[in-house]
């Protein structure tokens, strides 16, 4: 049944993104808010508007009882949970379901597959997916250890099977390395988890960020080409592009036809991201992990492929098959989104909500401005520093890098610090304009390019 | 007159370094300059509260994970 009533469970930007994808579909828009967003635009936007609690995320927009009594009060019939906060929360989404509402997005038991790392490892290698090389499972004594490493070559990662937060990870360059990092690492393994078991993997050198869009309805999935987001510092991203300039055509319907066999393999429903490491030097990919939501990077595959991603959500959330066959979905052109945050860049990123005193939105042909910007709001410090996203789109990639730094130029945001002049100076770099980078790249080159982070309004 | 401290951000003040583990300072404590007396999140970005002067906690002004503005007073010292 499609859906009549729309609650969003999010905020900024993609709460208006949601918001107006539903409006399209004469869908009616309820938006939570917290005390802090009272002014926010989205709840200028929407139909209605539910204060679920105060500021702090976790008394409102991570508050599950409170968004599920506002859906239940204003009658929606469906929650559209966003990217960040409850998006990939199995439990939320059983909740949802429960309450006898559409959730959009795939089913709870999905996002627990897909949010286990070792599970979807598992789910992607059952699919045929190439997953990062390494032991299968734990690896007991130094033996297996050497003969997995001499296997999968140096360097390699030495990760406690029950670790997380990057405890009890050692790189070993080689044999003698090994053998001398394995009981280190064990031990430390066993002090921080009280379990010594490890396990390997190959470290990728210089690997790129390489994600690929999938729809699904249940039955069938599509892909919509990949984006590449290897800009990124402290491994959150901040430039992302589609199609990649690195990965040639082979490759790439390689890349996309691995990501539908993994969708349709649990038989995805909704909107979905695969990400892999691509590895320059041997035109390798491997599956890293999955994402089970939107995600903020999305308006560059729209762009390229003139579908309204989040507007396909709601459709199959309604009930609806999808709409399109691989064939149908064609790559036209090259899109880039820089993201425009409240940090300055000259002075380490650090944060700084405050009021938009002025505000001038770039226009002119292929710029789209996703934001929850306008003049006179105030940006509360209690969330995102995530203002606005600025894509561009044109028929090649130096045209829009050309497109990008124009539009860069129009856009002036007064009254706080912005990342714009961190965009400035990347779209003007000539490793940039070479498409010559990897996950690694960015922070380095901001250590050596401070003097250009000041501005150039 | 009272001398406070004062919030140098605008966020959510916490008293504690992390959930689990006890806070900084309670009332009756001496704080010297340069003591860690709260943390603020600003944006997902966690600063720590310097005393920029030392005195002995008469109150706490500011709750534990409540929002704040910056020049909020903290805390007052005796």
């Amino acid at each position: 049944m499609p859906i009549a009533k729309l609650l969003i469970a999010n905020r900024g930007e993609i709460a208006v993104r949601i918001i107006r994808a539903a409006k399209e579909l004469g869908i009616a828009t309820v938006q939570v808010y917290s005390s802090a967003d009272a002014d926010m635009l989205a709840v200028r936007l929407a139909d209605e508007a539910v204060l679920i609690g105060p500021p702090m995320a976790a008394k409102s927009y991570l508050n599950i009882p409170a968004i599920l009594k506002a859906a239940a009060e204003s009658g929606a019939d469906a929650v559209h949970p966003g990217y960040g906060f409850l998006a990939e929360n199995a439990e939320f989404a059983d909740a949802v379901v429960a309450a006898g509402m559409i959730w959009v997005g795939p089913a709870g038991d999905a996002i627990r597959v897909m949010g286990d790392k070792v599970a979807a490892r598992a789910a992607a290698m059952a699919a045929g997916v190439p997953v990062v090389p390494g032991s299968d499972g734990r690896m007991d004594d130094p033996a297996m250890a050497r003969s997995v490493a001499e296997r999968i070559g140096f360097p390699v990662m030495i990760k406690a099977a029950a670790g997380g937060g990057g405890r009890g990870i050692r790189i070993a360059q080689d044999l003698a390395e090994l053998d001398r990092l394995m009981p280190q690492a064990s031990a430390e393994a066993r002090a921080a988890f009280g379990d010594g078991g490890l396990y390997m993997e190959k470290v990728i050198v210089r690997a790129r960020h390489i994600e690929v869009q999938i729809l699904g309805d249940g039955s069938r999935a599509i892909h919509c080409f990949e984006r590449e987001c290897s800009l990124q510092r402290r491994r959150q991203k901040v430039w992302e592009e589609a199609p990649s300039a690195a990965l040639p055509q082979a490759m790439r319907e390689r890349l996309c036809a691995s990501a539908v066999a993994l969708a349709e393999a649990v038989q995805y429903k909704g909107a979905g991201t695969l990400e892999y490491l691509f590895d320059d030097a041997t035109g390798e990919f491997y599956f890293i992990e999955m994402n089970t939501r939107i995600q903020v990077e999305h308006p560059v595959t729209e762009m390229i492929t003139g579908i309204d991603l989040v507007r396909e959500m709601l459709r199959i959330a309604g009930g609806a098959a999808l709409r399109y066959r691989q064939d149908e979905v064609q790559l036209r052109g090259h899109a880039i989104e820089v993201r425009i945050c409240a940090e300055d860049p000259a002075q380490g990123f650090k944060p700084g909500p405050g009021t938009i005193t002025a505000l001038t939105v770039p226009g002119g042909a292929g710029v789209r401005f996703d934001t929850m910007l306008y003049q006179g709001y105030t940006v509360p410090p209690f969330y995102d520093s995530l203002l606005a996203k600025l894509i561009v789109w044109d028929e090649d990639r130096a045209s829009a890098l050309a497109r990008m730094t124009r539009a860069l130029d129009e856009l002036q945001v007064d009254g706080l610090p912005t990342t714009k002049p961190l965009h400035q100076a990347l779209a003007l770099d000539a490793d940039v304009q070479a498409g010559a980078f990897h996950t690694q790249w960015l922070e380095p080159w901001l250590e050596l390019n401070l003097d250009k982070l000041g501005g150039m309004a | 007159m009272s001398r406070q401290i004062l919030s140098p951000l605008p966020g959510i003040f916490y008293r504690k370094p992390a959930p689990d583990q006890p806070d900084f300072k309670a009332v009756g404590d001496t704080v010297a300059v340069g003591d860690v007396i709260g943390l603020i999140e600003v944006m997902k970005s966690f600063n720590e509260v310097q005393a920029d002067q030392a005195g002995i906690i008469a109150a706490f002004m500011a709750d534990d994970e409540e929002p704040v503005m910056a020049g909020q007073p903290l805390l007052d010292l005796a």
